[in-house]
């Protein structure tokens, strides 16, 4: 299943390392953060609840970028 | 300007007032630093708690990292020496002035592009039996017919059935002449409608349409990355700890080493002053931000010409390309058959081909197609009688009474007229009227207009090898090649032949083929394994063909092929820029840094070379937005 979000960040470099932190969240299969249009598509992976992963995946996001946000 | 940017703008306000006012203000001791914290608390608290976070993550090594240190250390060697506070305030104060103007010239590039590849549609306008109703796009079922008022855009890819008007495509295909459309006319969503009222019967769902798959293109076009920006990811990697740690050696080794080995006084205060500059200079700001927004106004401008390039590393690849290969149909050439020529006919060229478009008008055959859409007018059926087909041969009919056969050379053969053979490549249509020979049609596939233009300006930008591809004959090949100066050229290739012969080419190239990537350029029927195999595949006018957009790694919104020299020209600037930025920033930062260990460069010159640099990088960067020699109307 594939979702987009909302995100905010601040730089290009930063949400290079938001993507790269998402991708490694569990649950997640992949993870593209385009800077462009400040928009996050997450694949998850089967029978993750996207409902349950995607706090993780702020929180793993928080770890390497304290300044940025995701709308879910 | 968004809420985070005027709080920082307020706050860079805030302390530069409060500096000026401190700097006049005759007080001593602690409650001068006191007083000096405030500015610095109110400029630096978001880096400074970053920073902390940082560090309680396990990510310690940032920009914030390095700013947090230095000017805290500024801090205490003011407290235990100097009482000179400024310096480090000065430090956080221009270095979020910096990131205030990073961030403004971002938001401002990414409002450009955005306004410019705004093409999703907000609303329908559905046609019901109660009358219009506004929907959602996504609600739209097939086969429904939705009203387009002038102003408004397409929302959904379909048919006109009512109206004409003229449709603006910029923002699709970056093509700024209008399209006219009337009735019968396939539009996509997206365009925007500029005339007349339209109503349109849909053919596709929302999700399936022009305008989503697009978006949906863009959205993920960052998936892939360059090797230039996994360089700078690595690079920070490694470069800020190694700073870090020759900043603890300059700071703490060097004292020690005074003291050990040279007997001399340790200088604690002025070694520690030369790691916190060293920390300041070092700061890699410049290059992690300025390349991949490089990269992301690249893509941008890309976006605005009409080439959507699926991600940076391709548009490293372009910049280096040095074999393009193109299929020939429907690529270089318009993929229809057309008339291309009328000979040896004593009458009217337009009254032949009249008889040739009525005597083949029962005809599904595609030649026969051509000529009844060449001839153009509406066919009055009841002027031809007695058609008779002959199989592999070709027709014969009465049309206004008098005998007209249309067909090959066998057809005249067995006739037993005299033809004359056509020195032109492509499919002749001879014709007999009255058991006299009339003269032939020639069918064949134009190249396009600007097919010659797009090969030439590809020899202009240094492309040495150029190839053309084809299943036709070798004669029609040889002719659209010659025609378009292509010297390399394969023909009668199956399609499965294709892939095999592009291999043979990239092997050719042998070791440079690495350096020199290999663009196959194809209209996605049927080659999508072609694009797949190549270094870059670009696909042309692929709007309608999921599988080339699926297989493609550049997709050209409309069937320009001189937009293949315009993908590799903005492929190259934005390479140029994105090595000017490289050097450019290494160069000063390395040599601000031996400046500073020798302790010939201050603080202040350390701030001003970091934002200096900064500022001066990404507006370099920006400039990849601006692609030349196409004006965009808005």
């Amino acid at each position: 299943m594939k979702k987009t979000y909302v995100i905010d960040v601040d730089c290009a470099n930063c949400a290079n390392k938001m993507e790269e932190a998402t991708k490694n969240t569990q649950g997640v299969k992949d993870a593209v953060v385009n800077f462009m249009t400040l928009k996050m598509k997450v694949e998850f992976e089967e029978g993750a609840d996207p409902a349950e992963v995607m706090p993780r995946v702020l929180e793993n996001c928080k770890k390497v970028e304290s300044d940025c946000s995701i709308e879910f | 300007m968004n809420k985070k940017q005027k709080n920082l703008m307020y706050r860079l306000i805030a302390s530069a007032l409060m500096m000026i006012v401190l700097h006049f203000l005759p007080i001593r001791g602690i409650l001068r630093f006191v007083l000096y914290m405030i500015p610095y608390l109110t400029i630096g608290y978001d880096v400074l708690r970053k920073a902390f976070k940082g560090i309680m993550n396990r990510q310690p090594f940032d920009e914030c990292f390095l700013m947090a240190v230095a000017t805290i250390g500024a801090m205490a060697l003011a407290v235990t020496k100097s009482g000179d506070y400024t310096e480090a305030v000065a430090v956080m104060f221009f270095y979020q002035l910096g990131e205030f103007f990073q961030m403004v010239a971002v938001g401002k590039s990414r409002k450009n592009i955005t306004e410019l590849m705004d093409i999703r549609p907000d609303h329908a306008n559905l046609l019901t039996e109660e009358g219009i109703e506004v929907v959602d796009p996504d609600e739209v079922e097939v086969g429904s017919v939705i009203v387009v008022n002038p102003g408004e855009k397409i929302a959904l890819d379909g048919v006109v059935i009512e109206g004409s008007s003229s449709l603006n495509t910029a923002a699709l295909t970056g093509e700024s002449i209008p399209r006219d459309v009337s009735e019968g006319s396939e539009v996509i969503s997206g365009c925007i409608n500029m005339s007349g009222v339209l109503k349109i019967r849909t053919s596709k769902e929302f999700e399936e349409s022009t305008a989503s798959k697009i978006l949906d293109l863009v959205e993920n076009a960052s998936s892939r990355k360059s090797r230039s920006e996994n360089f700078i990811s690595k690079f920070a990697r490694y470069y800020t700890p190694i700073v870090v740690y020759s900043a603890l050696a300059l700071g703490i080794g060097m004292p020690l080493i005074r003291i050990l080995f040279l007997a001399a006084d340790p200088m604690w205060g002025q070694w520690i002053y030369r790691a916190l500059t060293f920390l300041v200079i070092s700061c890699p700001c410049a290059l992690v931000i300025s390349i991949p927004l490089t990269f992301f106004a690249g893509i941008g401008g890309a976006g605005r010409a009409g080439v959507l390039v699926k991600g940076s590393n391709y548009l490293e690849l372009l910049s280096k390309a040095g074999t393009v290969v193109f299929d020939k149909t429907g690529t270089l050439t318009r993929g229809s058959f057309e008339v291309g020529g009328i000979h040896h006919s004593d009458m009217e060229d337009a009254e032949l081909l009249r008889l040739a478009a009525y005597v083949e008008s029962a005809s599904s055959h595609p030649i026969s197609k051509s000529l009844v859409k060449a001839h153009g007018l509406e066919i009055e059926r009841e002027k031809v009688t007695d058609i008779e087909e002959i199989s592999g041969k070709g027709v014969k009919g009465l049309v206004d009474g008098r005998h007209v056969a249309a067909g090959n050379e066998k057809l005249m053969k067995d006739m037993g007229i005299d033809y004359r053979p056509c020195s032109h490549p492509g499919t002749v249509v001879h014709m007999a009227v009255d058991g006299r020979y009339a003269g032939h049609i020639l069918i064949s596939d134009l190249p396009k207009d600007k097919s010659a233009r797009a090969i030439d300006k590809l020899k202009k930008l240094g492309i040495s090898r150029i190839v053309m591809l084809t299943g036709d004959m070798n004669s029609a090949a040889e002719y659209v090649a010659a025609e378009l100066g292509i010297d390399e050229v394969y023909s009668e290739l199956l399609p499965g032949d294709k892939v095999g012969m592009l291999e043979k080419i990239m092997d050719d190239n042998g070791q440079k083929a690495q350096n020199r990537p290999s663009i196959f350029v194809g209209d996605g029927i049927n080659d999508a394994p072609v694009l797949t195999r190549a270094d870059i595949g670009i696909a042309m006018g692929a709007l309608g063909s999921d599988a080339a957009i699926e297989a493609a790694d550049v997709v050209l919104m409309d069937d320009d092929p001189t937009h293949v020299a315009v993908a590799i020209s903005i492929a190259r600037k934005c390479m140029r820029i994105v090595y000017e930025n490289i050097y450019f920033s290494i160069g000063v930062k390395i040599l601000c840094l031996i400046l500073g260990a020798f302790g010939i460069a201050g603080m202040w010159l350390a701030i001003f070379a970091d934002v200096g640099v900064m500022v001066i990088a990404v507006l370099n960067a920006i400039r990849a937005l601006f692609v030349s020699g196409k004006k965009i109307s808005k």
